[in-house]
């Protein structure tokens, strides 16, 4: 009897300690294939700055940012506190900045063949596809983290809800990610980085438009409500303009999320379908 | 070793890899040789797993490529035809990121590194961008990114192509040193690459196998296989006689004349069934007390070969 109570309670602790085994290993694992994707995010972000690209798109970034928050925005005839002139143009900004990011994406590595080189390392696509999406995203970050004199102005003159104005870089980082998945996967589809750019644009701009009145009106005249919400929940407008006011709803962040996940899935996608092509 | 079964590729409505199968062992090198468009590049793709193949499959070391395809990728090393890189970065930082991708680390890296450079003379180009690099200089690079992590299976597509000279001997033997333990597939245009470096050869067109053998194989398909060269030096009046002579040996099939101005004599001799007839002639030139200057017999030509395998009628 007791001899069977041994053996059973060893054969338990052997199990468990399998499982342990098989956990560490797993987690091992899970930390290489990290650390691939984080390789190849350290060589994208170095790429930007390894040509005028990333000059070029921070200088004309902060330029219109100033531009559209001082003079188009009636930053000072406002006399208010606050940066929402600033971040209201953002949609507008990234409309035709991100796509000039993303559309290199994928077509610049099927143009020049590196495709093949990249894809027959030992990495997933989905590995190549994510580390090339963070290192664009990490790009804009920086480029927005850049505008902070703007911030800094804001704070002499005034005494802005910082609170707000963070939720407000969060939200506008969020929307610049969602705009860089769709390009990312436009850039998939396509060797020419122009046509790329073209049609990125478009659908940002359908992105957008959706959420304007304008357009919700047009539906909201014959269309049912709930079809006039559906197009209108699709819009980075509706979503974006929520956070930049300092209120975090879990919807919108799931939105975002979501919109990411689901463009970088299709970019997978069309890149395991056309390889080669 | 790679075992390739009932490969086959469509592009739309052209079969570009038609029902290919063959195996490498540890130890070959197999050349691919064949016409532009004959579907080398596309089965080396399949190999590497960069496109899936419509049907059939390909498995390396057991693993099958679109199943397995890490396991795989781990133990290939693969310079793509027209050897592409990142013109972007500078050969080091390029041999870093492939080599921390490869999951290289610490003084294994640095090792691996250094021997690569040095194997493919890329040290007076390291720091500069790959964009700027000389197309032969670009095809090292691809090179290096091949054999750094010293990979069990090598597939080079063209891998001499754009050297220099000094170069392609050096790549020639820098694979050959290599061929001991490993499984290599190349592709080339150059015949004389067969000779220098492949133990088998297979000669495809139009996505099908027509060959397959070593090179000394595929040479005896040549109709130039034992054909005999000689040259002698004679009077001109005797020329009609000594062409009838070496026409009526038993063995001779025909005869060329590479050249028969007054004094040398030059001629190409085809034996029956492409026998060896060398001693035949030779005892008969003793014979005749001609004085011959050039005796020598001709192993085949492959690019005769080569010719006559992959153009039709
Ligand atoms: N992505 C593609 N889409 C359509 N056709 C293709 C594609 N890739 C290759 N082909 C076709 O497949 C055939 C085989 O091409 P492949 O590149 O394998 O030839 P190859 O033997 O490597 O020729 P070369 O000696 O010129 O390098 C060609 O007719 C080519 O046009
Ligand atoms: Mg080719």
């Amino acid at each position: 009897m007791k001899l069977v109570e041994l053996t059973t309670r060893k054969k338990i602790r052997l199990f468990r300690q399998s499982v342990v085994l098989n956990r560490e290993e797993k987690k091992e694992k899970n930390l290489m294939r990290a650390n691939l994707i984080w390789v190849l995010f350290r060589r994208e972000l170095a790429s930007y700055f390894a040509t005028p690209i990333a000059y070029v798109f921070i200088i004309i970034f902060l330029f219109l940012s100033g531009i559209f928050t001082f003079y188009l925005g009636d930053f000072f005839a406002r006399e208010q506190a606050d940066l929402s002139p600033f971040f209201s143009f953002h949609p507008w900004l990234y409309l035709f900045l991100i796509p000039a990011l993303s559309m290199r994406l994928w077509a610049e590595e099927r143009k020049g063949g590196t495709i093949e080189l990249l894809l027959t390392l030992p990495i997933t696509i989905t590995e190549a596809v994510l580390g090339k999406f963070f290192a664009a995203w990490a790009f804009t970050a920086i480029a927005l983290f850049l505008t902070f004199p703007i911030w800094l102005s804001v704070n002499y003159l005034g005494n802005p809800d910082n609170a707000v104005i963070m939720i407000s870089y969060l939200g506008s980082l969020l929307m610049a990610g969602g705009f860089l998945a769709i390009g990312s996967c436009i850039s998939a589809l396509t060797k020419n980085q122009v046509i790329a750019f073209v049609i990125t644009v478009v659908v940002c701009l359908a992105f957008i438009l959706s959420g304007f009145p304008l357009v919700l009106d047009f539906f909201s005249g014959w269309a049912p409500q709930i079809i006039v919400e559906t197009i209108s929940s699709f819009s980075f407008l509706t979503h974006f303009s929520a956070i930049s006011k300092g209120v975090i709803d879990l919807r919108d962040l799931i939105y975002f999320f979501s919109l990411i996940t689901f463009w970088l899935f299709t970019t997978a996608l069309l890149i395991e379908m056309k390889k080669a092509d | 070793m790679v075992e390739i079964k009932n490969l086959h590729k469509q592009f739309g409505l052209l079969t570009a890899v038609d029902n290919i199968s063959f195996q490498v062992k540890k130890g070959e090198v197999l050349g691919f040789l064949g016409p532009n468009g004959a579907g080398k590049s596309t089965t080396m793709k399949m190999i590497t797993g960069f496109l899936t193949p419509t049907a059939g499959n390909v498995t390396v070391y057991g693993h099958d490529i679109v199943q397995k395809p890490l396991e795989v990728k781990q133990r290939i090393g693969y310079l793509p035809e027209g050897a592409p890189a990142y013109p972007d970065m500078t050969p080091a930082s390029f041999l870093e990121f492939i080599a921390q991708i490869r999951g290289l680390r610490g003084e294994d890296k640095r090792s691996k590194i250094k021997e690569t450079i040095k194997q493919v003379n890329l040290e007076s180009v390291l720091y500069q961008s790959i964009d700027t690099l000389s197309k032969g200089f670009k095809r090292r690079v691809g090179l290096a990114q091949a054999i750094l992590h010293d990979p069990e299976v090598l597939i080079l597509d063209e891998p001499t192509d754009g050297l220099d000279p000094n170069q392609k001997h050096e790549v020639r033997s820098l694979i050959k040193q290599k061929a001991q333990e490993k499984v290599i597939i190349l592709s080339t245009h150059i015949l004389e690459e067969v000779h220098a470096v492949c133990t088998r050869a297979i000669i495809i067109a139009e996505g099908k196998i027509l060959a397959d053998g070593t090179p000394a194989e595929l040479e005896a398909k040549s109709q130039f296989h034992n054909a005999v060269t000689i040259t002698l030096h004679t009077p001109k009046d005797n020329v009609e006689k000594i062409r009838q002579s070496l026409l009526k040996l038993p063995g001779v099939q025909k005869l060329e004349a590479l050249m028969e101005n007054n004094s040398t004599l030059s001629y190409q001799i085809f034996p029956k069934a492409q026998h060896p007839i060398i001693g035949e002639i030779s005892q008969h030139a003793r014979k005749q007390q001609w004085k011959v200057e050039e005796l020598h017999v001709e192993k085949g030509r492959l690019d005769e070969v080569f010719r006559s395998i992959t153009t039709v009628g």
